[in-house]
Formats: structure tokens, C-alpha cells, sequence
């Protein structure tokens, strides 16, 4: 543990000084914080006028909708919650910023040689670089939803609204999905990390992991699909699954002697 | 402390390193020389447990290569070709990341002791990045150093620096073997070994040879002993050449130049044969060869 949390406090003494990094972890939770709040603020006016009930609505905005909101209401909420979704680019953007140099910036330094050198093993490296990426991901994700919430609660008119745009499957996916979710971008970023040698490479190809995620958004935009609680539920175990996979093959797939012979 | 039995790398089809046979004294400063490519750095790896060897045995601190890595890696201390420093991290803070993660016991007294030793207690905060080129190698040192390990390998220890700062680290150098620590040194720098290293080894993807660079120079080129002469001719020349135990007699620059197996014990009778001869003779010195012709020499033939 003592080397884990050596490699956890070196990560961040070290990433806390990058500017890009940092603007990567204040900027984007704000900004997605920010725009949902917006559309609620901008959107007050509409609700008074709405006459209809949530019934009255399109089916994809009805699943979003209990039937005591009117149509005005159902369509703020509707439009909410497409946006409480892009919380989930959170965990998944941080971690790659932060892991995408964890490795390959090592190497660029040519600091990892004379780090592999010392007893640390393999998953006491990784597991403390990985904890490093997580952590703040995590901490930026809950504090940009708990910023969202309390925006949500003097912005909305009612208990009803407040609860239907907070509901179960949101904070589900947020509070479970979203670790889950960081650990998957770093375990990852990880393996990209171990197997190039420039960091900017690194960090492009790490942002991949963010195109299931886009699919999802889009597919219920355009009302293809529609994320419930179960769905959040299912995506949340195959996480898991897939979360053990690429934990596996991130220690697998970092080879000391190749990673310090393939230096360019 | 050091025992290698027919080590070999291999990287796909490209042979690295090729039966390495050698045997690193306790308390030896060796010195590992070879040109670029040679595979230096990859010994220096293997014997670190960094990589592991295709085939062969390597001991290090009594621990196998390949079995016992984690112990060889908290045994022995290694500088890196290149510093390898964080360097937005001060130079105390890099030294503290390496303390813990060798399991050091006093980790703020270890890096006290080394910073000070080396000079480097006032840039104690300073981000590693502002420090000299010396400093940086210093501080590598150090970070070396930490846990204290009986066995360290040097990997190109003074290259890049400049001539004080490399005087600085050569100087530390020579502490630590009086503190009776093994140092396997690689280095392109001849004279560095030369007055560093109890034992040479040159080395070319295989052994070329081992022997303390005395011997080296004594195998390659014999003994020679300059006689400086106030009227050298052919004469003379002859009559040192007819003495049985001389190997060879010439004039290089007006000066007679004789090889001996043991001029202690010759060149008595050489300066009483010149002086009966007639001859004026004005110096008498030996001819050392520089480690770089004994290098060069080796390498060629190799």
C-alpha cells in the first residue's frame, strides 16, 4: 500500500502542474454542468404557457415524465436529462487526459527505467497510476452533479420536476456507472499508454473509449432507445465485466522489457 | 558479488549479447567498456533485472537473475544513461518519491545525507528541471544511493557533462569505493576507467577481454622504456638490440625507444651498455600507453 499511495501522491504532485490537464478537469465539469442549468433557466417561461399534460407528448418524452407535469414541463425535463447524460463524458475524459501521460510521459522523460528498477511491481505501479487517473475523476463527476442538483432545485418550480430530472436512474448512473466508467477509460488509456511512445498519440487514441458512450446519446436523441433504469442497471454489470477484462490485460499488456527496449 | 556464466540476449534475430562469461569482485570498481551498440546497456539491464536473458546465468548479490528479481532490484543501485528525474518535482521531493519506494526506513535522513553530501541542500526545493546538468546527475546519483545498496551500476555516469562537473562526479566515485561498495561502471570515457577501474573488461556483443588495465596495456604493448640520448645514431641502437632480454630497439623522434619484460631489472645493464658505448644519456622514463590505444586496438582486432 505504502508504494501505491508513493506513486499515487508522485502522480498528482506531477499532474497538478500541467496546465492541460488541469483544464481538463475544471473546465469540462463546469461546462457540463453549466449548460443543463442554462437550458432550465433559459426554458422557465415555457412552462407557464404549456397548457397540455405529459400524456399529450411524444412516447420519448413521456418515459422521462410523470403524468402530473404538463407538456412544458415534460419537454424541460426531457431536454435535461440529455444532458445529465454527457456527466457520464466525465469519468471518461479525465482519467484518459491524466493515465495518457502516466506511461508515455514516463518514457518521454526517460523516468521509467530507473522506476522499474526499484522493487515496485507491476500492479503496485499501475494500480497506483490508475488510482491517480480515477480519484479526481470521480470527485469532479459527483461535484459537478451535487453543482447540477442544487442548480436544478432553485431553478425547477416544483418537487415533482425536481425529483423527475434527479431521479433513481440518473443517480445510479452517475454514482455507479461513472466509477465504472473512469476505470474502464484508465485501465484503457493504460494499455494505449504502454504501447506508443508519443503522448499526444496517446491521449487521441485514449478519447476513443468516449464513441460508445456519443452512440448512446445520439441513440436516444433520436429516440432509437430510451435509458431507464434498466438499461442504466445492465450497462452497470457488463462495466463490471468488462472493467475485470481490461484490468487484466492492462497488467498483462505491460511488458517492462518491452515497453524500455522499444523506446524510440 | 557479480557472477555472469554464458549470459546471452537476444531481441528477435538480432543477438545482443552473446555468452558473457565474468566474474565482479566484492569492493571492485569494473569497468565495462565497449562502443555504442555494443550491448552495455543491455547487460547493464539484464544484471538490474530490468530484462531478463534469453539464456545463461547471472548472480547478482547472491540473488539469480530471472528468480529472484524483486531482491536483485532492492539490492543494487543503478544510474540511468540519462538522469530520469520528475522534472517539475524539486530535488528533494524526487529523492523522497525513490526513498519509499526502496522501503527506506529513514526516508527524510536519507535524502538529507545525500543531498548534502552532494552539494545539493541549498536546491533542495528547486524544481528539478533548474538544475545543472551536473546536478541533475548528482541528484541521479543520490537517488542511487538512498538504500543504501553494496552493488551499483553506472551506466555512463560523466557523458554530456562538462569537464568540472564530471570531475565532481569521478570524485564522488572514488568515495564510494573507499566505502567498499562494488561498481560495475560503463563508459566510453578511457581515461575515467583508466584511473577508476581495478579491472576493464571490453566488450563487443561478446567478451573481448578482462584484466586490470596494467595488464592490458602490457599484453597489447609490451613494456617500452624511452631513453632520451644527447647523440642517438644507428650505433648505439645495434648495441642495445644485440642484448638478449630487449624485444625491441628503435628511434621514435630522436628518442630510443626499448621494449622490455622487466625493466626494473634491465635497464641497469641498457644504460651501462649505452654509456660504454659512449652515449649521453640525459632521461630515462617509461613509455605508458593510453588506455584508448589499448581500447581501440582490441576493438579493431575484435
Amino acid at each position: 500500500m505504502h508504494k501505491i499511495a508513493t506513486i499515487l501522491r508522485k502522480e498528482w504532485a506531477e499532474v497538478f502542474k500541467n496546465r492541460m490537464v488541469l483544464f481538463t478537469i475544471v473546465f469540462m465539469p463546469l461546462m457540463l454542468t453549466a449548460i443543463p442549468l442554462v437550458i432550465l433557466f433559459s426554458m422557465r417561461g415555457e412552462i407557464q404557457t404549456a397548457s397540455a399534460g405529459a400524456s399529450d407528448v411524444p412516447a420519448q418524452f413521456r418515459a422521462f415524465c410523470p403524468v402530473e407535469l404538463n407538456s412544458g414541463e415534460c419537454m424541460q425535463v426531457f431536454m435535461v436529462s440529455q444532458f445529465v447524460f454527457m456527466f457520464m463524458i466525465i469519468p471518461l475524459s479525465i482519467p484518459a487526459a491524466i493515465a495518457a501521460y502516466s506511461v508515455v510521459g514516463e518514457k518521454t522523460t526517460r523516468s521509467l527505467e530507473p522506476l522499474l528498477a526499484t522493487p515496485i511491481t507491476t500492479v503496485e505501479l499501475l494500480l497506483g497510476k490508475s488510482l491517480a487517473a480515477v480519484i479526481p475523476a470521480i470527485l469532479a463527476t459527483y461535484l459537478a452533479f451535487a453543482i447540477f442538483a442544487v442548480g436544478t432545485w432553485m431553478l425547477v418550480p416544483n418537487r415533482i420536476m425536481l425529483l423527475a430530472i434527479l431521479d433513481e436512474r440518473w443517480l445510479l448512473a452517475v454514482m455507479v456507472v461513472g466509477p465504472l466508467l473512469a476505470w474502464l477509460s484508465v485501465t484503457f488509456s493504460i494499455m494505449v499508454s504502454s504501447r506508443v511512445n508519443d503522448p499526444r498519440v496517446a491521449e487521441q487514441l485514449s478519447v476513443v473509449i468516449i464513441v460508445p458512450l456519443l452512440a448512446l446519446f445520439f441513440g436516444q436523441m433520436a429516440g432509437l432507445l430510451i435509458i431507464d433504469r434498466q438499461l442504466v442497471i445492465v450497462i452497470g454489470l457488463a462495466l463490471v465485466l468488462v472493467d475485470a477484462l481490461m484490468t487484466y490485460f492492462s497488467v498483462q499488456l505491460f511488458q517492462r522489457e518491452t515497453i524500455l527496449t522499444r523506446w524510440k | 558479488m557479480i557472477f555472469i556464466e554464458n549470459l546471452t540476449k537476444k531481441f528477435g534475430e538480432n543477438l545482443a549479447v552473446d555468452g558473457l562469461n565474468l566474474e565482479v569482485k566484492e569492493g571492485e570498481v569494473f569497468g565495462f567498456l565497449g562502443p555504442n551498440g555494443a550491448g552495455k546497456t543491455t547487460t547493464v539491464r539484464m544484471l538490474t533485472s530490468l530484462i531478463r536473458p534469453t539464456s545463461g546465468k547471472a548472480v547478482v548479490n547472491g540473488f539469480t537473475v530471472g528468480q529472484q528479481d524483486t531482491q536483485i532490484r532492492r539490492s543494487v543501485g543503478l544510474l540511468t544513461e540519462t538522469p530520469g528525474l520528475y522534472d517539475n518535482l524539486s530535488a528533494e521531493y524526487n529523492l523522497k518519491i525513490y526513498a519509499n519506494l526502496y522501503e527506506v526506513k529513514d526516508v527524510a535522513g536519507q535524502v538529507e545525507k545525500y543531498l548534502r553530501m552532494l552539494g545539493l541542500w541549498e536546491r533542495r526545493f528547486d524544481p528539478a528541471a533548474t538544475l545543472s546538468k551536473g546536478m541533475k546527475q548528482k541528484l541521479a546519483i543520490a537517488r542511487a544511493l538512498l538504500h543504501e545498496p553494496r552493488i551499483l551500476f553506472l551506466d555512463e555516469p560523466t557523458s554530456a557533462l562538462d569537464p568540472e562537473s564530471a570531475h565532481l562526479v569521478r570524485d564522488f566515485i572514488g568515495e564510494l569505493r573507499k566505502e567498499g561498495r562494488t561498481i560495475f561502471l560503463c563508459t566510453h570515457n578511457l581515461d575515467e576507467a583508466d584511473r577508476a577501474c581495478d579491472r576493464i573488461a571490453v566488450f563487443k556483443t561478446r567478451l573481448v577481454v578482462v584484466d586490470t588495465p596494467a595488464q592490458l596495456r602490457m599484453q597489447m604493448f609490451g613494456r617500452k622504456v624511452v631513453f632520451h640520448l644527447g647523440n642517438l645514431d644507428e650505433a648505439l641502437i645495434s648495441k642495445v638490440s644485440a642484448l638478449p632480454f630487449v624485444q625491441e630497439a628503435r628511434a621514435i623522434e630522436k628518442r630510443l625507444v626499448v621494449t622490455l619484460d622487466n625493466p626494473e631489472a634491465h635497464n641497469p645493464e641498457i644504460v651501462r651498455t649505452l654509456v660504454e658505448a659512449g652515449a649521453e644519456v640525459q632521461f630515462v622514463g617509461e613509455l605508458r600507453h593510453s588506455l584508448e590505444e589499448v581500447y581501440l586496438q582490441l576493438v579493431r582486432n575484435s
